[in-house]
């Protein structure tokens, strides 16, 4: 079997995946960089299946739909990079589904997103639809800071600063839950620990072993399920009411969360991917 | 070994490196990634875009 590696940039997440890749008989493995990708809109790679490891969101939404228009099966699907690529679809897919999550607002001018702002109650988180990594996150206190951020990221931003994403701020305490979703699994979860209000790894927060209960393994199922299903990582916040789906990644990164959930994460990744070509 | 395009330190590939492959310079510490293999040249690494992530 022939798999194509969709990547960029090999970073350690990307190394176990290869590695595991690697050790598998019968696998024979197209490292496929984006950088050096053309497309001729007719014919794609010869490969069986293509594994995407994009660092750019917008290469691998669109390699995946050139990918799959070409017949290639992909993992994940282009339809689930597109409505996980952007947290208003993302919403809207969850909001479809009945997976609770929690209050949003999107709004498209300045003077409406601060209506918005001021009916949902301070705080609110102010996020741009397209971003990772917790980067350029606003948490608004007041309606000072409210009208400050609208109108910076209205004038210095690109067009698409100026499509509001506004969540209603929800009290962490300090942590949130990210599970780990392939197919039809909920195989492992973390902890994000930090004592900032930004708890994404890639900030510094600490990840610890979140044991799956049913509650977590069902509604991280119901969120992956809601933009297409594959092989996602589901942010989740814990309320007094339950659990909330915040955000749902298609190009999730395992490398912290291996050694301490004990789940052979790229393992069960390559094997999903694998079954998938079949 | 393969020196570091900023501060010239000799900079240890992986056992099975890649092509892409992000290393961190021992000695200075940038973010490099793996131009070639044969011959093996590091380049200082990409700065994230707008629409890197998840």
């Amino acid at each position: 079997m022939r798999v194509g590696f969709l990547h960029s940039l090999i970073r350690r997440d990307e190394k176990l995946l290869i590695q595991e890749l690697r050790r598998r008989p019968g696998v024979e493995l197209a490292l496929l960089d984006d950088r050096r990708l053309v497309f001729d809109l007719d014919s794609a790679p010869a490969v069986d299946v293509a594994l995407e490891r994009c660092i750019n969101h917008s290469r691998a939404m669109h390699a995946l739909r050139l990918f799959e228009s070409a017949g290639v099966t992909c993992v994940n699907a282009y339809e689930v990079a597109r409505r996980c690529g952007d947290k208003i679809l993302t919403a809207t897919a969850l909001a479809e589904s009945g997976v609770p999550q929690p209050a949003t607002r999107i709004a498209f001018t300045e003077a409406s997103a601060l209506e918005a702002v001021e009916e949902l109650g301070y705080p609110v988180v102010l996020k741009p639809a397209v971003g990772s990594w917790g980067r350029l996150l606003s948490k608004i206190n007041d309606r000072e800071a409210a009208e400050t951020v609208l109108e910076h990221k209205t004038v210095l931003g690109t067009y698409h600063h100026s499509i509001f994403f506004v969540q209603k701020y929800v009290e962490k305490n300090g942590r949130d839950i990210r599970s780990f979703v392939v197919g039809d699994e909920c195989v492992a979860a973390i902890y994000r620990s930090s004592d900032h209000w930004i708890t994404n790894t890639a900030r510094g927060a600490r990840a610890s072993n979140c044991p799956v209960t049913p509650e977590l393994a069902d509604i991280s199922l119901r969120a992956a399920e809601s933009v297409g299903g594959g092989v996602l990582a589901v942010d989740l916040f814990e309320t007094d009411d339950g659990l909330l789906a915040n955000e749902v990644n298609y190009t999730m990164e395992f490398k912290n969360s291996i050694d301490v959930t004990g789940v052979d994460i790229p393992e069960r990744i390559v094997s999903y991917v694998l079954e998938a070509a079949r | 070994m393969i020196a570091c395009p900023v501060c010239d330190a000799a900079v240890r590939l992986s056992q099975d490196p890649v092509e892409g492959e992000l290393l961190e310079c021992p000695d200075c510490g940038c973010e490099l990634e793996v131009l070639s293999l044969d011959p093996a040249v590091l380049g200082e690494a990409p700065d994230a875009e707008e629409d890197w992530g998840e």
